[in-house]
């Protein structure tokens, strides 16, 4: 090994504190970057490969009734490659030993096969057979929640009949991947089923023999879907087709779709923090070390280094920090990279998830990190090459110093000495202090960041559920039902309170942007859902016109007092157009409102309710679900408290170590950036600090010179730490809402003062290593020494 | 150009060398126009007190500086107009410094101090025998922290000659040291004068020391006050501190 080579490794050990400080801020950096991009990576291509070996559909179209020679017509439409019919149901179900409301869709087979069009990926058992009646395949999420196997049986209620069906097979669909009962915010594995059966059983089962309610189409690869979804619409309206639409609104690939670009937003803004901040404390460092090192630098060149040599010495001390970041960086990365896939295999349904971390994400981390290193570091490793030799020999020239601007302002009798000599160095380098201030201020953020979800999704459940969501049960009806099973429900023992809803499929439109959505009739002043004004007060709903929530309005591009066009997909399916009364306030979803008998005028029906709302003592629940469950007009049941559970579930497992990893890296970061301006002072400062011990200052109030700076910065970083956090907060906030929810930007006091805390136990640990250094500090030999 | 000169020959040339500097917010005049040959295999004293350019107008011959007018050459090479690549090859092949405050790299060992020298030239002798010449063969694997003073200038000598350099610049190479020290780190400069044959340049501001040299150069104010030539020279230990 070369010299210099040895003089790298042993100044590395030397600073190893600070190497390793600013290591693991690199290796947060990277980890985050590997962690979210080999996961988006691993999404993508398993995603991919599920679409395409089991033919995943271009178009899907439900209607009410059409005959099987309509396949024909849709066939004809320029572009489509393959067109499949199914009967798609939903049915109540009897599920021995367990009392809860479960529902499920049932989707027909082609008798005794498989599908053409979204094939199935049997995982155990088989597919039924054809003749063989009530033999059906079961989705894996729901098989798992209840332990069920092939050869197990449940019964069903369907279209009215109670029926013993027999699992004969567990299987996944590419449809299927995120598993959602339409109307729900989260998926609930134990309530909702995805069933397959023999076509020729359903189609019995619901008079729809050489007839189909249900279409899904493979194009041809050179078609745009947008091209034949209004012919298919054409075509399918005399059925009562609702509108066809493309995979951009499928369901299941949307949500898909909104978690792969949330993971692309986490993948961007965490990994630039923290190389950032990198960058920040390598050149606070390098800085520091090249003016430490000028003699040495010089006596290279001295004996015919050349400028380049010395460059790349200090550019391979750099990279060996660096790299030292990435290992840990990558190792942390893939730790949580495959924790995270982990759980999206259980959140999304893959048959098979393969982790990979491809050679193009390990390049951009290696890539990215070296360049914020380098980015770093580049202007103090130029110094060294531009050095002239002989000017390094002689000493630096004293800093040049000046009365700050208080004093300017004869304000200096209020500071002593040594409170001037800490006014005097923060000023006489700004952007020194500045960038200190800056990267605790990062850390601060981050803090914040991390924090900020739980306290924010409290805060959107308690509104949601506290404020307007506020019935235990939710009850919706096979079809839209006359008022009077609202008396029904009143007299089932228990039961407080009943409010009927009415909830209509509806496309809303304005100018040219449509959004498909339920237009809810809601009763005047019902207290079991309240519609909130972005004040979160009580809207009372107007006779006329449609209040929508805010984040619908700013999708159609639409204000209250505008014209909204309504296309309304069922019934007698007219277009009307409805003034915009007003906006609400949701967190979760995005609907239209009216007031039910408005609504109820505008679809030209008498007193109809797709449900009710109910309130209930809770001592009744179990009686209550089973009278509704055996009620043939019931097609599903809601439980609040297993939506809040379940919204739990899903979100809080996530949030939680999302939160626990943003706190652990943000601390590292405060520390870190803490640590290293505190050593940096010391080792600069120490000469100074020790004449003042000589000529009689104490160990306190050298202590109070150096560690005051500190502190003074510190608190200085807090507020900018809180306006950054609160940037970052919103930024994300806004890079991950959709229509399906949207964290309310609210940042509760508990947040701040989390984030102060670890800023302030920071300081202190480092601090406090500072002051024993401090207190070791050996008079003679530090004045002996040329500095 | 050859390694080394024949004796008596041109080793530098310099005329009307003149060096301003800034210095914090003050303009120091260093040099004010130095005329100087230097002769191959001489020993040479400067001498003149502190702030006299001594110091510029050493760093000016080993080409780690450069004047603001004036010209300097050595040999052939003009040290003015060289680029700076041609300077750090001249400074790798030719020359040798040590300094007053030695200079070693704190994080080497005093082996590794001189091999990170004899690595980077043509023909070097192996750090162990640069040490030996300097009496250091019994401390190869210390660091600087835990050598002495004149230790850690021999150290530094070792490093200077090892690559066999054809001019060796010593600034103020005793000014760190006590008497006794100083002197052995003197008969080692003087040893290598003579049995190598470097061309040698000793900056001081002790008088005492001139009595070593083949020739004495008086600078003062950032110019040649007088060269004097001794007819004999003394052994360092002879020397008068």
């Amino acid at each position: 090994m070369r010299a210099l080579h040895r003089k790298l490794l042993r100044e590395l050990w030397q600073m190893r504190g600070q190497a390793l400080a600013i290591a693991v801020v690199i290796a947060g950096g990277v980890a985050t970057l590997v962690m979210s991009l080999s996961c988006l990576e691993s999404l993508r291509l398993t995603r991919d490969a599920f679409y395409q070996e089991h033919r995943f559909s271009d178009v899907f179209a439900s209607l009410k009734r059409a005959p099987e020679s309509l396949r024909e017509a849709v066939a004809e439409i320029p572009g489509v490659r393959h067109v499949e019919t199914r009967i798609a149901a939903g049915a109540n179900l009897d599920i021995p030993g367990y009392d809860d409301p479960a529902t499920a869709l049932l989707l027909s087979l082609p008798d005794g096969r498989n599908a053409d069009l979204n094939r199935l990926y049997l995982r155990q058992g088989r597919l039924p057979e054809a003749g063989r009646d009530r033999e059906i395949v079961v989705n894996e999420a729901f098989a798992d929640a209840h332990g069920f196997a092939p050869g197990d049986r449940l019964a069903a209620v369907i279209n009215g009949r109670r029926q013993e069906l027999e699992i004969v097979g567990v299987a996944l669909s590419p449809e299927h991947i995120y598993q959602i009962k339409p109307g729900d915010l989260f998926p609930d594995f134990e309530r909702y089923a995805i069933l397959w059966i023999n076509r020729s059983q359903l189609a019995h089962a619901f008079d729809m023999d050489g007839a189909f309610n249900d279409l899904v189409l493979a194009l041809s690869r050179e078609t745009r879907a947008a091209d034949i979804l209004d012919r298919l619409d054409a075509l399918l309206a005399p059925y009562g087709g609702l509108k066809a639409v493309d995979r951009s609104d499928q369901i299941s690939h949307r949500y898909l779709s909104l978690e792969l670009d949330q993971l692309a937003v986490m993948a961007q803004v965490f990994p630039t923090i923290f190389l950032g901040v990198a960058a920040f404390l390598l050149n606070v460092v390098f800085s520091r070390l090249i003016s430490t090192q000028r003699e040495q630098i010089a006596v290279l060149k001295a004996f015919g280094y050349a400028n380049r040599e010395v460059g790349l010495h200090y550019v391979q001390l750099v990279l060996l920090i660096t790299f030292l970041g990435v290992a840990l960086g990558m190792a942390g990365g893939v730790w949580f990279g495959q924790r995270m896939a982990e759980l999206y295999r259980d959140f999304f349904r893959f048959p098979f998830l393969e982790y990979v971390l491809s050679t193009r994400v390990i390049l951009i981390g290696c890539a990215v990190s070296t360049g914020a290193g380098l980015l770093g570091t580049i202007a103090a490793v130029r110094r060294a090459v531009r050095l002239p030799p002989a000017e390094a020999m002689r000493p630096e020239p004293p800093p040049t110093f000046r009365p700050t601007v208080l004093e300017r302002f004869g304000l200096q009798a209020l500071f002593s000495q040594p409170t001037r000599m800490i006014l005097r160095n923060i000023e006489r380098r700004p952007v020194k202090s500045l960038l200190s201030a800056l990267g605790i201020a990062m850390a601060c953020g981050i803090l914040m960041v991390g924090r900020f979800q739980e306290s924010a999704i409290d805060y959107m459940l308690a509104v949601q559920f506290g404020l307007s969501q506020r019935d235990d049960l939710t009850v919706t009806f096979t079809e839209p039902t006359s008022h009077r099973v609202v008396h029904d429900l009143q007299a089932l023992e228990g039961v407080y309170l009943v409010e009927p809803f009415r909830s209509a499929a509806v496309e809303l439109r304005h100018a040219h942007r449509t959004f498909r959505t339920a237009l809810q009739g809601v009763g005047a002043g019902g207290d079991l859902h309240r519609i909130l004004d972005a004040d979160l007060n009580v809207l009372a709903l107007p006779e006329e016109g449609v209040a929508l929530t805010d984040y619908l309005a700013e999708m159609l591009g639409i204000s209250p007092g505008d014209l909204l066009e309504v296309d309304v997909l069922e019934g007698r399916r007219q277009l009307v157009r409805v003034p915009v009364a007003g906006l609400i306030k949701e967190y979760m979803g995005v609907s239209a409102y009216m007031e039910m008998e408005a609504l109820s005028r505008l679809l030209g029906e008498g007193q109809a309710a797709s449900g009710a709302l109910l309130a209930i003592d809770a001592g009744y629940r179990e009686e209550i679900l089973r009278k509704l469950k055996d009620s043939p007009r019931v097609a599903g049941i809601t439980d609040r408290n297993t939506a809040i559970a379940n919204f739990m579930d899903s979100m809080a497992d996530t949030v939680l170590i999302f939160a626990f990893f943003s706190t652990i890296l943000a601390g590292s970061i405060a520390f870190g950036v803490i640590y290293n301006n505190a050593r940096i002072a010391l080792a600069e400062r120490s000469r100074e600090l020790a004449s003042l011990r000589v000529l009689g200052f104490s160990r306190g109030e050298i202590g109070y010179i150096l560690l005051g700076e500190m502190a003074l910065i510190t608190v200085a970083a807090l507020p900018i730490g809180f306006l950054i956090g609160r940037g970052l907060t919103a930024y994300l906030v806004k890079g991950m809402e959709s229509d399906l929810y949207r964290i309310p930007l609210i940042i509760e006091p508990g947040v701040f003062a989390f984030s102060t805390v670890v800023v302030l136990v920071s300081s202190l640990i480092s601090g406090l290593i500072v002051a024993r250094r401090l207190g070791r500090l050996d008079l003679v030999e530090v004045l002996k020494t040329k500095e | 150009m050859n390694r080394h000169n024949a004796p008596d020959a041109t080793v530098f040339k310099a005329r009307g060398l003149t060096k301003v500097y800034r210095m914090g917010e003050v303009q120091v005049h260093a040099l004010r126009g130095v005329d100087l040959d230097l002769y191959s295999g001489e020993l040479v004293v400067l001498l003149g007190p502190s702030g006299s350019g001594k110091s510029t107008l050493l760093n000016i011959l080993g080409g780690l500086d450069t004047p603001t007018d004036g010209q300097v050459f050595y040999g052939g090479l003009d040290l003015v107009r060289a680029r700076e690549a041609d300077l750090t090859r001249f400074r790798r092949r030719f020359v040798g410094f040590v300094f007053q405050f030695y200079n070693l790299i704190p994080s080497l060992t005093a082996r590794e101090n001189v091999a990170i020298v004899t690595e980077i030239s043509d023909d070097p002798m192996t750090p162990e025998e640069a040490l030996s010449l300097v009496n250091l063969q019994d401390r190869l694997d210390h660091f600087p922290s835990q050598l002495s003073g004149g230790e850690q200038q021999r150290v530094a000598i070792a490093r200077a000659v090892a690559k066999r350099p054809a001019v060796l610049l010593c600034d103020e190479p005793t000014g760190a040291l006590d008497s006794t020290t100083g002197i052995k780190v003197l008969e080692v400069l003087e040893r290598i004068n003579r049995e190598l044959g470097t061309t040698t340049v000793v900056i001081t501001h002790n008088a005492g020391i001139a009595a070593m040299a083949d020739r004495v150069i008086h600078l003062s104010d950032g110019r040649i006050g007088q060269i004097i030539k001794n007819q004999t020279k003394a052994a360092p230990r002879e020397l008068s501190w």
